[in-house]
C-alpha cells in the first residue's frame, strides 16, 4: 500500500436508525467531497452493525453521522463501541443534527469525537475534520 | 369576459393525458387596450427617468433580487405586468372555479381555519394528556405523530426500533395502544389528523376499531390520514415496500373510504415534507401536483369515477419565509388543481374541483441560535397561510430545532395563530392580496413553472415512474444543497446565522424522552402478544397477505387483523413478505 498521507481522507457519511430526514447527510455529503475528501454515503436506515461494517470493509478514516429522530444518545456510542469490537477504535466518529446541547458532553465521554449542532456551516465542520482527522496508517 | 369564461367549459376527459397549460389570450380583456398601453409608456419614461436617475446616484443593493424559488422580481409590478390575466378566467371569485381566491364563499367570515397542532411524544398515555390539554386550551382537531418505528412498521421490540421509541412521536405497535392514546376522546366529536405513511392502512384500521369500541360507526369518523407514499421516497423517506405496491395500498384507502368513510380524508398530498427536504416552492407546488394526478390516475384507471372520490382529497404545504411567493403558491396551487381536475380528469362536481388545505410553517426555517426569533418567523409564516386560503394550519413551537415542543412553546405556536384569527384583520375579507399587481402576477409565474415541471413528469411517463427514476429526489438535493451555499456566502442573510449574531445564549429548555417511555411499551406488547385469541391473529393476518397477493383491496382485513390484536409490526411483516423491501442507493 503506498503511505497513508498520500491519499485524500476517506470519510463515510451514515444516517443511523429509522429517521429519513437525509438532507444534512447529503449536503454534507457533497460538501466533504467538494472539499476533496472521498465520501461514501450509506444511504438511510442503517444499523450501527451496517455502519461499521461498511467503516471497515471501506477502510474509512472517520464516520460522519447524522441523526434528527432523538435516538443519538443510543445509536452514536453504539458505533463507537463496535468499532472497538472490531479493533478500529482509530476510525474517527464525529455526528450531528438536531442534537440538544446538554447532550454534546455526554457524548464525547462516549467517544463521538466531535458534534455539530443546527446550523454549523459546512465550512467549520471541514475545517475541523482537516484540523483532527488524519489517514489511518495501512493496516 | 363572459365567451372567455364559457370558453373553459368541461372538456372529455378521454384520452387527455396532459395537465393544460394556462390558457392564453391575444388581448387583455380585464383592462383596455388603451390605457395599457398609456400605462407601458409611463412605465419606460419612469425607468428612463427616476429610476435611472435613483441608480446613478446609488446602486441596488443587489444584482438580482428573487423569490427563493428563484423567480427574477422586477423594479416595480403595474397592470401591464399583469396583461396576461383575465380576472373572471384567472382569478375570479372565491368559492367559484378557478378557485384562486379560495374553495369557500365565504371564507374565514364563515368559519376560521381549524387550529390543528401537531402532538405525539412518548406512549400513548404522554400523548393522550397532550391531546386533552390542546383540546382545553382551544385546538379545533387532533393531530397525531407517530413514532418512526410505527412509520417504518417495526413494533417497539424490533431491532430496529432501539433508541427510537416513542422519540419523534407517539408509540403504538397494537389497537391497545390507540385505546389508550383516543383514551376520553370522543371521536364522533373531533376530526384527527394521522400523520403517517407506510403504515396509513394500519392506523387507519386502529382508529376505525377504537371508533367501534366508542360506539361510533365509521361512516361517522372525520379526519384527515396522510397516506402519501409518493412523497415519502420523494422526500420524508419512511418506507417500507417499493413505490409501486404503496401506491396501490395508498389507493385501497381512497376506494375504501369513498365507499365507507363519507367524512374522511383518505390522502393528504403533502408537499411539507419535499418542500423541507430542501425543494424550491416551485418544485413543491409542481411535485406535489404531480403526486396527486398520479394517485387520480390510479385510482379512475382501476375504474372508480373521478367524482366519486375526488372531493376527498385533502392537500398540505409548507409555509416558509417568501411572504409573497407563499401567497401566491397556495392561490396558484388551486388554480392548477381546479383546471387539472376539470381538464384532464373530466371532473364535474365543483367539490371535486377545489383544492382543501392543511398548511404548517416551515420547520426548516427555524434556527437553534436565538429560538425566539423562532416566533416571529412563525408568525408571518402563519400570516401567509391565512392570506394565502388555508383551511386549517399547524403552527411550529419556537423549539422544535431541537426537540418536539414542550407545553410552553406549543401554547405560544397556538396563541400565535388566534392572535391572527381575532386581532390582524386578516378574518375581516376574503383573499384581500387580490388584485396586488405582484401577487396575482407572482402566482402565474408559479403556475407557469410548475406546469413546466408537470408536463416533464409527464413525458416520463408519470410520478410513479420519475420517482423511481429519482427525478424529484435529484431536483431536490440541487436545491437544498444550492440553499445552503447561498447561507453559507451569505448572499442569503439568516438572522442570528449568519448575520446579526448574538453572544452565546442560555439554552431553552427542551422535551425530552427517556428510555423508561420503550420499556413500558415493549412491555405492553409483550402483554398484548400473550392475552390475544392467536388463533385469530394468525387467521387474519393470513387473510391480509391472501388479499395483498391477490391485488384486494387491502383494507378490510387490516381492519379484522388490528381487531385480532396483530401488531403493527406483524401486518408490516406481511406486506414486506409480499411485495419486498423498498432500499434507496446512497447517491447524493
Amino acid at each position: 500500500m503506498s503511505p497513508a498521507k498520500e491519499r485524500p481522507l476517506r470519510i463515510v457519511v451514515a444516517k443511523p436508525g429509522l429517521d429519513g430526514h437525509d438532507r444534512g447527510a447529503k449536503i454534507i455529503a457533497r460538501a466533504l467531497r467538494d472539499a476533496g475528501f472521498e465520501v461514501i454515503y450509506t444511504g438511510l436506515h442503517q444499523t450501527p452493525e451496517m455502519i461499521v461494517a461498511a467503516a471497515i470493509q471501506e477502510d474509512a478514516d472517520a464516520i460522519g453521522l447524522s441523526i434528527m429522530s432523538g435516538a443519538h444518545m443510543t445509536l452514536f456510542p453504539a458505533v463507537v463501541e463496535l468499532l472497538g469490537e472490531k479493533n478500529a477504535r482509530d476510525v474517527v466518529v464525529f455526528g450531528g443534527g438536531i442534537i440538544p446541547q446538554d447532550d454534546v458532553p455526554r457524548l464525547k465521554e462516549k467517544g463521538v469525537a466531535e458534534v455539530f449542532l443546527p446550523g454549523s456551516p459546512t465550512h467549520g465542520i471541514i475545517d475541523w475534520i482537516r484540523a483532527n482527522i488524519h489517514p489511518r496508517a495501512a493496516a | 369576459m363572459a365567451k372567455a369564461a364559457k370558453e373553459l367549459g368541461p372538456k372529455e376527459a378521454s384520452n387527455r393525458k396532459e395537465t393544460p397549460a394556462a390558457p392564453e389570450r391575444a388581448e387583455h380583456p380585464t383592462f383596455a387596450r388603451e390605457e395599457l398601453e398609456r400605462i407601458l409608456a409611463e412605465r419606460e419614461s419612469w425607468t428612463q427617468g427616476e429610476l435611472a436617475e435613483v441608480l446613478g446616484k446609488l446602486a441596488r443593493r443587489k444584482a438580482r433580487f428573487e423569490t427563493d424559488s428563484g423567480i427574477p422580481i422586477p423594479d416595480v409590478l403595474d397592470p401591464a405586468s399583469v396583461r396576461e390575466s383575465d380576472y373572471l378566467r384567472d382569478v375570479g371569485y372565491p368559492g367559484r372555479y378557478p378557485f384562486t381566491r379560495g374553495p369557500q364563499a365565504s371564507m374565514y367570515r364563515g368559519r376560521i381555519w381549524t387550529m390543528r397542532q401537531f402532538a405525539g411524544f412518548g406512549s400513548p398515555e404522554d400523548t393522550n394528556r397532550r391531546f386533552k390539554y390542546l383540546l382545553q386550551h382551544g385546538v379545533h382537531g387532533l393531530s397525531t405523530a407517530f413514532d418512526m418505528p410505527a412509520l417504518m412498521g417495526y413494533d417497539a421490540d424490533h431491532p430496529m426500533s432501539r433508541g427510537e421509541v416513542g422519540k419523534e412521536g407517539v408509540a403504538v405497535s397494537t389497537l391497545r395502544d390507540f385505546e389508550l392514546l383516543f383514551d376520553g376522546i370522543p371521536l364522533g366529536d373531533v376530526t384527527t389528523s394521522m400523520t403517517i405513511n407506510a403504515t396509513a392502512v394500519i392506523a387507519l384500521a386502529m382508529y376505525v376499531a377504537v371508533g367501534e369500541k366508542q360506539g361510533v360507526p365509521r361512516a361517522r369518523l372525520g379526519g384527515t390520514l396522510q397516506n402519501d407514499m409518493l412523497k415519502e421516497y420523494i422526500a420524508q423517506k419512511e418506507w417500507m415496500i417499493p413505490p409501486a405496491p404503496a401506491v396501490k395500498v395508498n389507493c385501497d384507502v381512497i376506494e375504501f373510504c369513498a365507499r365507507e368513510m363519507p367524512r374522511w380524508n383518505p390522502v393528504s398530498i403533502s408537499g411539507y415534507h419535499i418542500r423541507e427536504a430542501g425543494a424550491t416552492a416551485v418544485q413543491e407546488l409542481a411535485f406535489t401536483l404531480a403526486d396527486g394526478i398520479e394517485y387520480v390516475q390510479e385510482c379512475v384507471d382501476r375504474g372508480l369515477e373521478v367524482d366519486a372520490f375526488a372531493q376527498r382529497l385533502s392537500f398540505f404545504w409548507d409555509v416558509h419565509n417568501d411572504f409573497f411567493e407563499e401567497v401566491a403558491k397556495l392561490r396558484a396551487a388551486r388554480r392548477i388543481w381546479a383546471r387539472t381536475m376539470r381538464e384532464r380528469f373530466g371532473a364535474k362536481r365543483k367539490e371535486s374541483l377545489l383544492l382543501r388545505t392543511h398548511a404548517q410553517t416551515a420547520g426548516v426555517s427555524l434556527t437553534a441560535q436565538q429560538p425566539y426569533n423562532n416566533v416571529v418567523r412563525t408568525a408571518l409564516q402563519a400570516f401567509a397561510a391565512v392570506l394565502g386560503g388555508t383551511q386549517s394550519l399547524h403552527t411550529n413551537s419556537l423549539d422544535e430545532t431541537y426537540a418536539l415542543p414542550t407545553e410552553e412553546a406549543v401554547t405560544i405556536a397556538l396563541r400565535t395563530q388566534q392572535i391572527i384569527a381575532h386581532e390582524s384583520g386578516a378574518d375581516r375579507v376574503v383573499d384581500p392580496l387580490a388584485g396586488s399587481y405582484y401577487v396575482e402576477w407572482l402566482t402565474g409565474e408559479m403556475e407557469r413553472r410548475a406546469l413546466e415541471h408537470i408536463r416533464h413528469i409527464d413525458e416520463m411517463g408519470g410520478m410513479l415512474r420519475a420517482v423511481e427514476e429519482g427525478y424529484p429526489q435529484r431536483e431536490i438535493a440541487e436545491s437544498a444543497y444550492r440553499y445552503q451555499r447561498d447561507i453559507e456566502a451569505g448572499e442569503r442573510i439568516v438572522v442570528g446565522v449568519n448575520a446579526f449574531r448574538g453572544e452565546q445564549e442560555a439554552p431553552i429548555t427542551i422535551l425530552k424522552i427517556d428510555e423508561t417511555v420503550a420499556r413500558g411499551q415493549v412491555e405492553r406488547l409483550r402483554q398484548v402478544r400473550a392475552s390475544r385469541d392467536a388463533a385469530r391473529a394468525e387467521a387474519a393476518l393470513a387473510a391480509v397477505e391472501r388479499a395483498a397477493k391477490e391485488g384486494a383491496n387491502v383494507v378490510p382485513p387490516v381492519i379484522e387483523a388490528v381487531k385480532a390484536y396483530a401488531t403493527l409490526g406483524e401486518i408490516s411483516d406481511v406486506f414486506r413478505k409480499v411485495h419486498g423491501v423498498y432500499r434507496e442507493d446512497g447517491r447524493f
